[in-house]
């Protein structure tokens, strides 16, 4: 185990008085590890940013404790905490040039101006804009007020750096670029990254580990194919990726659906009673209706991606469920709809969910 | 274009000189105004005050410096020597003094009034609006004696102090420069609360957490952030003070006795008792070039501030 960077250890932050509180975080426990980017993926409104602006220090939590290096910083004010932010709006500061903007943090640390110049120009150098040091930030392009905005908060070389939703203003071009920009940045200075997004995309690509939240709570934490391979429960399958869900019963190790037929599933044996099961649309496979083990379903519509094709299937049951294909020519795949076919899971990518 | 003298003009051209002759009968009201309502009067201002002073008032049109030797100057009554004329540089110190000094404390009770009713939700916002804008449908004379009877030696404030043992004898704030100040923050608070709120209103909170985030005091971040970029609210509000400060005339009249005078009152002095018509008309160009000044000022730091902020 590496180090941990932040411990939030029972984080409760509730907004309102009595019985109109709302709980913007409830009881939220996360570990943060050093050098790790760390993404805090949920809807709007999960608690991410709460949890987040918690860190940074502009909220203090309800109940709870927040702990940077082991040190307990749950009341220190943000100018105190060695946390920098990159604001959702960059919120650069309109009356001073780039390069002012990056050197603020390390001018109100008191540094000398030869410092402070060099390492704000550094940093500049370090995003790709030296060219433009001595310009207005209202000159700037959205994606380069973004980099500012980077440079700003990683010029005084904090412990950890909170970005909020930073990409969600930009271009999806741009969007891509400043995804691997920050790993970039992130692999350079070797500093925390916690990242909040509602992408589910860019969470997976590039976080080494992911929390979801969803209603104030911390879902599941992992490492994206983690979880995306073996989520927790109904939120976590349905917010990360597409996927299918199965009613089925489970007894004795063996997965039934609803129509009686028994399926395999790898994680089976804490179970009893009726359960959802999810699988992928991409580990759904269309075989021939005789085939060995082939569920029985009629294909209901297509839709056509190009690369892929998703069949939409009704299961003997009743149940509707997406199978994503490899697209091939209508003549050579014959699946028109209205066919009956037979369904294949993956192996081992069937999991039942907790409820 | 001497071969075409005489040809009919062709369509362009009439059109033209049809919107030109528009432009000048549309703007002809306005350039009236402009020349008989403001220049005109400022013109014969401008003329007296090079005129000798008639001895019942008014002036005879003979040539005279006098007028404005007089603003710094007076004249030995025995030996015609010129002598630096203490009273009016006193008078002018007090103007410039008791503007400079309302503006500053407009300004300090004003940025946090401003402050609080630009971070109300926007429907409380518009109550407090309201609120500050009351005070200018009475009457300035009227709004005056009601602070004259509260701060009279035998007003509101002396009785109640007095009444409750705090002071045994009343305190005298009537007829001071104290009075004068008191009397013209009133006045003019508001002048300086909404370009205040104006320039508040267009800040972006989120500066704020960017501030504390990177390490700024509360005080850094008021000097550093807040100031600057509310710069042009707080240059148009402390003209709009200051400028009508420098001409008071009701306040200090009714506040700082015939004693406190301002240059308001000096002018007004001279046209009235003191039948020095040249006199009042050169301190009344004088005025206004200070008022100027105060502008040009105001045109330079509100440019130097450009950064998108009007």
């Amino acid at each position: 185990m590496s180090e941990i960077a932040i411990e939030v250890r029972n984080a409760v932050k509730a907004f309102g008085q009595g019985g109109m509180a709302v709980r913007a975080l409830d009881d939220v426990s996360v570990d943060i590890r050093k050098g790790e980017f760390f993404t805090l993926l949920g809807p709007s409104g999960c608690g991410k940013t709460t949890l987040l602006r918690l860190i940074a220090g502009f909220e203090s939590p309800t109940s709870g404790q927040i702990l940077l290096d082991g040190q307990d910083i749950t009341h220190l004010p943000p100018n105190k905490r060695p946390v920098n932010t990159v604001f959702q709006s960059y919120a650069l500061f309109p009356h001073l040039t780039v390069l002012q903007n990056v050197g603020f943090a390390l001018q109100m640390l008191g540094k000398p101006k030869a410092e402070v110049a060099e390492t704000a120009r550094q940093m500049l150098a370090l995003v790709k804009l030296d060219q433009m040091a001595d310009r207005k930030t209202s000159q700037l392009s959205g994606g380069q007020q973004q980099r500012v905005a980077l440079a700003r908060a990683l010029a005084p070389k904090p412990k950890v750096l909170l970005l909020d939703e930073p990409l969600s203003a930009l271009d999806l071009k741009l969007r891509k670029e400043m995804q691997v920009e920050l790993k970039r940045l992130q692999h350079e200075t070797g500093i925390t990254f916690i990242f909040v997004t509602h992408d589910q995309e860019e969470a997976l690509t590039m976080s080494d580990r992911i929390g979801v939240m969803s209603a104030g709570k911390i879902q599941q934490i992992g490492a994206p194919r983690e979880i995306y391979v073996r989520p927790v429960n109904r939120f976590v399958a349905s917010f990360i990726g597409e996927t299918n869900f199965l009613p089925v019963t489970v007894s004795g190790g063996h997965v039934t659906l609803k129509s009686g037929i028994r399926i395999a599933a790898g994680n089976t044996h804490r179970h009893h009673g009726d359960f959802t099961v999810t699988v992928r649309p991409e580990h759904v496979r269309i075989v021939p209706r005789d085939a060995e083990g082939a569920i029985p379903a009629t294909i209901r519509d297509q839709v056509y991606f190009g690369t892929d094709t998703h069949y939409h299937l009704v299961l003997g049951d009743g149940t509707e469920i997406v199978a994503r294909q490899q697209s091939r020519t209508a003549t050579e795949s014959g699946l028109m709809n209205g066919t009956t076919v037979g369904v294949q899971f993956a192996e081992g990518a069937t999991r039942v969910l907790e409820q | 274009m001497g071969t075409r003298d005489d040809a009919p003009p062709t369509y362009e051209e009439a059109a033209r000189a049809r919107s030109i002759r528009n432009a000048w009968a549309l703007s002809a009201p306005a350039l009236f105004v402009l020349l008989i309502a403001a220049s005109g009067p400022l013109l014969i201002v401008l003329v007296y005050s090079f005129l000798t002073p008639g001895k019942y008032g008014n002036v005879e049109w003979a040539f005279s410096l006098d007028g404005w030797r007089g603003i710094l100057f007076t004249k030995d009554i025995f030996d015609d020597t010129l002598q630096l004329a203490d009273a009016h540089l006193t008078i002018f110190w007090r103007s410039v003094k008791l503007s400079l000094l309302t503006t500053l404390f407009t300004f300090l009770v004003g940025f946090p009034t401003a402050w609080f009713i630009a971070t109300r939700p926007p429907k409380a916002r518009a109550v407090w609006l309201f609120l500050i804008t009351i005070p200018f449908w009475t009457n300035l004379l009227i709004r005056t004696f009601a602070i004259n009877e509260v701060i009279r030696n035998e007003g509101l404030f002396n009785t109640v102090m007095i009444a409750l043992g705090i002071f045994e004898t009343p305190l005298r704030i009537i007829n001071t420069d104290a009075a004068v100040l008191m009397g013209m923050t009133y006045v003019y608070l508001p002048l300086m609360v909404l370009p205040l709120f104006a320039a508040i209103d267009r800040f972006d909170m989120k500066l704020l957490e960017a501030g504390y985030d990177l390490y700024a005091s509360r005080w850094q971040v008021l000097r550093r952030i807040i100031l600057p970029i509310v710069k042009p609210g707080i240059v148009a509000g402390s003209i709009l003070v200051f400028v009508p400060s420098l001409g008071a005339y009701v306040t200090p009249r009714v506040l700082g006795g015939g004693k406190n005078m301002m240059i308001g009152n000096f002018i007004e002095l001279q046209f009235g008792q003191g039948r020095n018509w040249p006199l009042g008309a050169a301190l009344s160009m004088t005025l206004l070039i200070i008022v100027m000044a105060a502008l040009l000022i105001y045109v330079r730091a509100a440019s130097k501030g450009g950064h998108g902020h009007g």
